[in-house]
């Protein structure tokens, strides 16, 4: 279930950056042309997407630097789908 | 304690009034309807949840709203000791709220015009206070931008000026001192910027994606210009880009077809969801 949510991650990621070779475990701030208010749409597509709210102490750019880390916090925030 | 009026709950005046919030200012925020306000108190408490996720201070959203009152009217900032305007760059509109707030507001009370290219001195001729009528070029997102040009008009006195800059100040900004000039610096620069990349576009000289992608790697900048216009508003870039061809009369502020099509579209950019780009809203 984790690498289908790594997927549906990573393909709203590719779909807003297609120029950029993005895969994983890639950093996407770390990019260049990635800023922070495409954080607050990661927010807003993870919630939605996977029906989650993340509290507020979750709300770091360390939890969305990477399709990795962004499922991983999606499967702490929802027990049932790991 | 002071109240700080903010008139105008679009992009703007939501960052203003937020901003204020957090650093532990009482607002009135005011519009023309209920609807305009609830959407602002959304968009100002999903903001402040965000804050440090965009590299701002932790802030609980619920104590940021607290210090919010939102009301219908620009009567509503009666009792206000300084009122941020931020209605939309189409001057009707502005003169008639500036009309309503001089005749409801204070002797005292300071008139903030945030306005990206609109003279001072002609929003001051409106109002018997022409004095205490001040302008300041607010920059978005309101509370991560740590500067704002600030500009006095032709009859703004040094007091009216001090006390704005110390407000600033207290809001964890710092004020550039401009001169007033249709579009100051900033959008002097910056409509042009835009208009043109927009003609790019237009002419199918390159893409949106391309024309940003030139300035954000050979001249690292952190966003392109029409991923700005899409920040910004590009109904907003439209009004701010015919304000500059009106008052200066050059065609050289001559507005792209493309930014009125946009316009008319409801293309307006991230607040819309689509704009030069497409966003998850």
């Amino acid at each position: 279930m984790s690498g289908s949510t790594k997927d549906q991650i990573l393909d709203f990621v590719r779909s807003r950056y297609p120029q950029a070779e993005i895969d994983e475990s890639q950093d996407i701030f770390a990019l260049g042309f990635v800023n922070s208010l495409f954080a607050m749409e990661l927010v807003m597509f993870i919630e939605k997407t996977f029906a989650i709210a993340i509290p507020n102490d979750e709300l770091k750019i360390d939890n969305f630097r990477t399709a990795n880390t962004m499922a991983e916090l999606v499967g702490r925030l929802s027990p049932a789908r790991v | 304690m002071t109240v700080i009026g903010v008139v105008g709950a679009g992009v703007m005046g939501v960052g203003v009034a937020q901003n204020l919030a957090q650093t532990g200012h009482d607002v009135v925020l005011v519009d023309t309807n209920e609807e305009i306000l609830a959407a602002a108190r959304a968009t100002i408490w999903r903001n402040a949840r965000m804050s440090r996720l965009m590299g701002g201070p932790a802030l609980d959203p619920d104590d940021v709203l607290s210090r919010i009152t939102t009301a219908v009217g620009a009567e509503a900032v009666a009792k206000a000791d300084v009122v941020i305007e931020n209605v939309t760059e189409n001057w009707d509109v502005k003169r008639s709220v500036y009309e309503t707030m001089d005749a409801v507001c204070g002797p005292d009370t300071i008139f903030i015009v945030n306005t990206s290219a609109i003279p001072i001195t002609k929003v001051a001729a409106v109002t018997g206070r022409p004095d205490k009528v001040v302008g300041v070029h607010f920059m978005n997102p309101v509370p991560a931008k740590p500067a704002c040009e600030l500009i006095p008009g032709f009859h703004t006195t040094a007091e009216t000026v001090e006390r704005t800059r110390d407000l600033l100040t207290a809001m964890g900004k710092k004020a550039i001192d401009v001169k007033d000039a249709c579009g100051f610096v900033s959008n002097r620069v910056l409509m042009l910027t835009v208009n043109e990349a927009a003609f790019l576009v237009h002419e199918g000289v390159a893409t949106a994606e391309s024309v940003d992608e030139v300035f954000r790697s050979c001249f690292g900048h952190p966003m392109g210009p029409l991923e700005t216009a899409d920040l910004i508003g590009v109904d907003t870039i439209l009004y701010s880009v015919e304000v500059l061809y009106e008052h200066y009369a050059d065609s050289k502020y001559r507005p792209c077809p493309l930014l009125k099509q946009m316009t008319d579209a409801g293309l307006h950019g991230r607040k819309s969801g689509r704009g030069f780009y497409t966003y998850a809203n």
